[in-house]
């Protein structure tokens, strides 16, 4: 193959994002728009199967290897990075840009990999990418957040590393094709892949570092890297049980601590976890159906993520307030805002006309299909649970509750473009899901307005928001965080580490102090008997040699006689 | 301040009578749709709505139980 489907599409976002810094205002507008419109062109441009091949060593290597789930995953990438640049055009140092277009462009490179080195690369690449993309937020937070969230991503691209390098000696092959978890090297793959997913016990890092980047930066944020894990889980590991497991725990840990959250954007982080189980939850079913589901769900879920962002990002550039304690009753000066965020609100909690409804309603059929019904009773408690924490938590406490007497106006023009698109596209999708089931991995043979389900669903959650307004008194916010498992890390390691260095300092201070009194004793006995004046080692007068010499003579004489 | 219209109590009033008109009109639906049953229980009638309320009362509950093991003053990382 040559041409132009010969290129990496991602590479193009990642070479042209480094144009940005030396291009004035107008050229940077129409490379931040233009290079992810041209990026789409791209990724439709690919063929099924091998379009590229690069010997490399004494492995073939396969940067650019298409088929629907690559180009659905590098569609929606495409489409997010056009938005979150349309959302940060105006306002956003030249350094989240270019870090912004690099992950988008990385993590498109890694939905085209045919091969593990090419993935791990663009894995890295996004890493990296995105602490930058932390980092140029300027604050002491983001930047001492961006260096947690690289020590995680690093210890999970080590992983990924002695994982792919373990599964190349094992099989001989660098193809990247659904493996299963039995041998150490697929585990660690597997880890390696679930770290970037947010998966349990390292979640944390995700609601750690996401909230401390800018406004918009957050928006980008959101999109790549927990959306490339949940790409390379569905082409990697279909039907893996573990992540059924891994899955429910993170649908649930994502409402239980959104539940308890005072801070907008933690919430919306929290149920990027939350939103990512279910993926998770559909990819280890492994059905057509649920990898259908857990496909399109990260379709729609990068689109209304993003709308809840920029709407959270939007009230945090206009009122620099992040914590639903300051916020409230924005509504009356920013109905746009608030409209955006309801939509997208309405979305993630599966709202009948929403994106959310005809993508993850996919994962619970599947989930009924296999008669699991543990799994199906939970996923629809965590269906509801969806509503309670981010379809009515966000939007009531940051527009509504009681009124915070701010009133500052909608965002600038270009935010709010960006928001109505994707507020359009959301809706888009739930009233005519038809051309996203048409790039699904699998052929579709599902319709998700049934009465049955559209009154299902409206009964779930229209009385999950009359629990909530029932349980609105529990669920007053407080200046609080909760600890996580990064407590570990973030509190009693470092603690840990100081009292160990304390405890063996002493000790090597005692045990010195200890061992030079030994010692000085030991030299002192020694110069006592063999020191210049020392018993042994002093010089003898020659006198007293020859009279002790007579003296023995003396004594000898006398004992020979008797 | 002159009040929005949208938190005057009348409105409020308002909008809590068609929120329990509108949940109303969902449990009665059930009557003229065929409840799917995959697992029995979930055939019950208006399986959705009480499964739904009681699972947000219980995680609501469960969050704040955990809320008092686990909750630390916000500035609580920020001392080292």
């Amino acid at each position: 193959m040559t041409g132009i489907s010969a290129m990496p599409p991602g590479l193009l976002l990642v070479l042209g994002a480094m144009l940005l810094p030396l291009s004035g205002p107008r050229v940077r507008a129409a490379l931040v728009l233009g290079l992810p419109l041209l990026t789409l062109a791209l990724v439709w441009q690919i063929p099924d199967g091998v379009s590229l091949r690069v010997p490399f060593l004494e492995y073939e290597l396969v940067p650019v290897y298409g088929d629907s789930l690559s180009r659905l995953f590098g569609t929606v990438f495409a489409i997010m990075a056009f938005a979150g640049g349309l959302f940060a055009l105006n306002h956003a140092r030249i350094t989240e840009l270019v870090a912004a277009l690099i992950s988008a462009g990385s993590a498109i490179g890694v939905t085209f990999a045919g091969d593990l080195l090419t993935l791990i690369a663009f894995w890295e690449l996004l890493a990296i990418a995105s602490t930058l993309l932390l980092w140029s937020a300027m604050t002491e937070q983001s930047c001492r957040a961006g260096m947690r969230y690289l020590i995680i991503h690093v210890l999970g691209g080590a992983l990924l590393m002695v994982g792919i390098v373990s599964h190349v000696a094992d099989t001989g092959s660098v193809t990247f094709t659904a493996m299963t978890p039995h041998s150490p090297a697929q585990w660690l793959i597997l880890a390696g892949f679930l770290i970037n997913a947010g998966a349990p016990p390292l979640s944390a890092w995700l609601p750690d570092a996401y909230p401390e980047a800018s406004p918009t930066g957050m928006v980008f944020l959101s999109a790549f890297t927990t959306k490339t894990a949940v790409y390379v889980l569905l082409r990697g590991f279909p039907g893996a049980d573990i992540l059924i497991y891994l899955g429910l725990y993170m649908i649930f840990y994502g409402i239980v601590y959104a539940l308890l959250e005072n801070d907008m954007r933690r919430i919306l982080a929290y149920s990027i976890v939350n939103q990512v189980g279910f993926m998770l939850c559909g990819i280890g079913i492994g059905t057509e159906l649920s990898m259908n589901g857990a496909a399109a769900h990260a379709f729609s879920h990068i689109i209304y993520k993003a709308l809840l962002l920029m709407s959270a990002g939007s009230v945090l550039y206009m009122t620099g307030k992040r914590k639903c304690t300051d916020l409230g009753g924005l509504f009356q000066s920013m109905p746009l805002t608030a409209i955006c965020g309801i939509i997208g609100a309405l979305s993630i909690s599966a709202f009948p006309l929403t994106s959310g409804f005809i993508s993850k309603s996919m994962i619970s059929q599947a989930a009924a299909d296999e008669t699991m019904a543990v799994l199906w009773f939970l996923l629809t408690a965590g269906s509801a649970g969806v509503f309670l924490h981010a379809g009515i938590k966000f939007p009531w406490f940051v527009f509504f509750q009681k009124d915070a007497g701010m009133r500052p106006p909608d965002p600038p023009l270009n935010m709010r473009l960006a928001m109505l698109l994707c507020a359009f596209a959301c809706i888009a999708i739930g009233i005519w899901p038809a051309p996203l089931y048409a790039i699904l991995p699998f052929p579709v043979d599902y319709i998700p307005y049934t009465p049955a389900h559209v009154i299902g669903m409206l009964q779930l959650l229209l009385f999950s928001g009359l629990a909530f307004f029932i349980m609105l008194p529990y669920l007053k916010r407080t200046l609080t965080i909760t600890l996580d498992w990064d407590w570990l890390y973030r509190w009693l390691g470092p603690r840990a580490i100081r009292l160990a260095t304390r405890v063996l300092d002493r000790w090597h201070l005692q045990s010195r102090s200890g061992f030079l009194r030994h010692l000085a004793t030991l030299f002192g006995t020694l110069f006592l008997y063999h020191g210049p004046r020392g018993i042994l080692a002093r010089t003898w007068a020659t006198g007293s040699m020859v009279l002790w010499v007579v003296i023995l003579l003396g004594i000898y004489l006398v004992a020979y006689y008797y | 301040m002159k009040q929005h219209w949208l938190v005057r109590p009348g409105t409020i009033r308002l909008l809590w009578i068609i929120f329990l008109l509108v949940l109303a009109l969902t449990v009665l639906a059930n009557l003229f749709t065929e409840a799917h049953a995959w697992f029995r229980i979930d055939g019950s009638f208006a399986f959705n709505a009480w499964y739904g309320f009681l699972s947000c009362i219980g995680m609501v509950l469960v969050a704040k139980l955990l809320g008092r093991l686990l909750h630390r003053k916000d500035s609580y990382y920020d001392r080292d």
